[in-house]
């Protein structure tokens, strides 16, 4: 029977939680790396127990940690992020210029096909690339080049937070970055471009057609269709049938359009989850109901999705990296809060029920299906 | 021999116990100590000081013989008796955070 595994990150230690594929009783382990912070851990595609870990802390800065057997023993790799040639800068929350400066690792992409090749993206925003397992990193420097003079941080920093590595062009990648927007490259890195046409942000942005500056929370792809994106903006929830190239709002019947993850089912491309969060200055759920809301149209018509879930008094954020999915023939699906609880769905959505209510604030959830 | 102490988070993630002890030969530093403690043990490359820079990060301190060392030139003497090994270098988290 197969396993799930779901791998979490928190304000104070990683835990990994596994069941068989009934998804009805779970193993808790950890806390792994106890009191440091662990933005992301994400394993690689192509050999599911090489796990690797974004470790940080701000008294001693940060480290990345990788396993090689499913999470049961971690060892320190590399942990030098230097910027590629001139720093230059970036635009601090008042428009000034300010010199990027490496913070943390916020999020790991290991390639699809390569264990040893995995990507970073980092605070300052940029992207980096290891080859060699994470023991050396190296900037794509080109990214930066376009536009980030104009970059800003969001109100959590200027990171770049989500990766999509595009399963049907080897060459292509999605990048994401607060406050800044999403790029594309075609050519492995070299050169990138802004894609944002569509997307409005005229209380952050004076220039309503501004190429750079947006900013974007989250993206996700099905992967059996690349070219179709979707996007929980700052505000908004977005869609592109071509690559990036343009967005259109597919907020529909939400009852509020902000928040921070969205994530697409396993097995049907059309079926899409967030989580709305009342407003950018009061994060937690609107009347204090905690609902994931499923579009099955791609968009513009959602669902509110309670059962299990606190429809009384909860106040809790859901952040942008923890949302994920598995591949099970009844598409799982998976979220963790600021408080602590890890909800699991077995049937899509329908029913939650807390695989454990009482962790640090959770940063980060991905899931593997193992055979 | 140079005994150093370390945070627990240093030394869960060096994989020590207790004290750690290097020999050095040459003058006993910050730098001499931090190089030999950084070559033992490459995972606490840029916990303590910045891997580019050299600096001190912004939360560490270091204190030996009841005094803040923190602050003292990378290249100066540490204590007579920090060189000896009667007494300790303590790499400290800064109090921060409630």
């Amino acid at each position: 029977m197969s396993t799930v595994r779901v791998l979490v990150g928190t304000r104070k230690g990683a835990f990994i939680l596994t069941s068989d594929g009934t998804r009805k009783r779970w193993n808790i382990s950890g806390p792994l790396f106890a009191g440091w912070e662990i933005y992301h851990l994400n394993a690689s595609p192509a050999d599911p127990n090489r796990l690797y870990a974004s470790q940080s802390s701000g008294w001693f800065g940060q480290q990345i940690q990788r396993s090689n057997d499913g999470g049961q023993t971690w060892e320190p790799m590399g942990n030098q992020f230097s910027y590629d040639g001139v720093i230059g800068t970036h635009q601090w929350y008042d428009g000034t210029p300010r010199p990027w400066e490496f913070k943390r690792v916020w999020h790991l992409e290991p390639s699809l096909t390569d264990p040893d090749t995995v990507y970073a993206g980092v605070e300052d925003a940029a992207l980096f690339r290891s080859h060699d397992g994470g023991q050396t990193w190296q900037e794509l420097p080109a990214l930066r080049s376009v536009k980030g003079q104009l970059w800003q941080p969001g109100a959590g920093g200027m990171c770049l937070h989500t990766i999509v590595l595009d399963p049907s062009h080897a060459e292509r990648i999605f990048i994401a970055i607060s406050a800044a927007g999403v790029f594309r490259t075609d050519d492995a890195g070299k050169t990138w471009r802004p894609m944002n046409r569509g997307l409005k942000s005229p209380y952050e942005l004076p220039d309503p057609d501004a190429e750079v500056g947006h900013c974007v929370h989250r993206i996700a792809i099905h992967r059996s269709r690349p070219n179709v994106l979707f996007m929980q903006k700052h505000w908004d929830v977005m869609r592109s049938d071509d690559g990036g190239e343009s967005w259109h709002e597919v907020s529909g019947n939400l009852p509020t359009d902000f928040g921070f993850p969205i994530a697409v089912h396993a097995h049907e491309p059309e079926t899409i989850y967030v989580v709305p969060i009342k407003s950018d200055s009061e994060h937690f759920p609107p009347d204090g109901k905690l609902r994931v809301y499923r579009s099955r149209t791609g968009g513009h018509e959602w669902e509110a999705l309670t059962q299990g879930l606190p429809q009384r008094d909860c106040y809790v954020n859901v952040l942008r990296d923890a949302m994920a999915v598995d591949a099970l023939d009844t598409c799982g699906v998976y979220f963790g809060t600021t408080g602590g609880q890890v909800y699991a769905s077995a049937d899509a959505g329908d029913s939650w029920t807390p695989i454990v209510r009482d962790l640090p604030a959770v940063v980060s959830v991905e899931v593997e299906t193992l055979p | 021999m140079i005994r150093v102490i370390l945070p627990t988070h240093l030394r869960t993630l060096a994989h020590v116990d207790g004290e750690v002890e290097l020999h050095l030969e040459g003058p006993v530093t910050q730098r001499s100590v931090l190089d030999a403690l950084e070559a033992r043990y490459p995972m606490l490359r840029g916990t303590i000081r910045d891997p580019t820079t050299q600096r001190r990060r912004a939360f560490v301190r270091f204190f030996a013989c009841q005094e803040d060392l923190s602050h003292e030139p990378p290249d100066a003497p540490l204590p007579e008796a920090v060189a000896l090994g009667t007494e300790p270098l303590l790499v400290v988290g800064a109090m921060a955070g409630g």
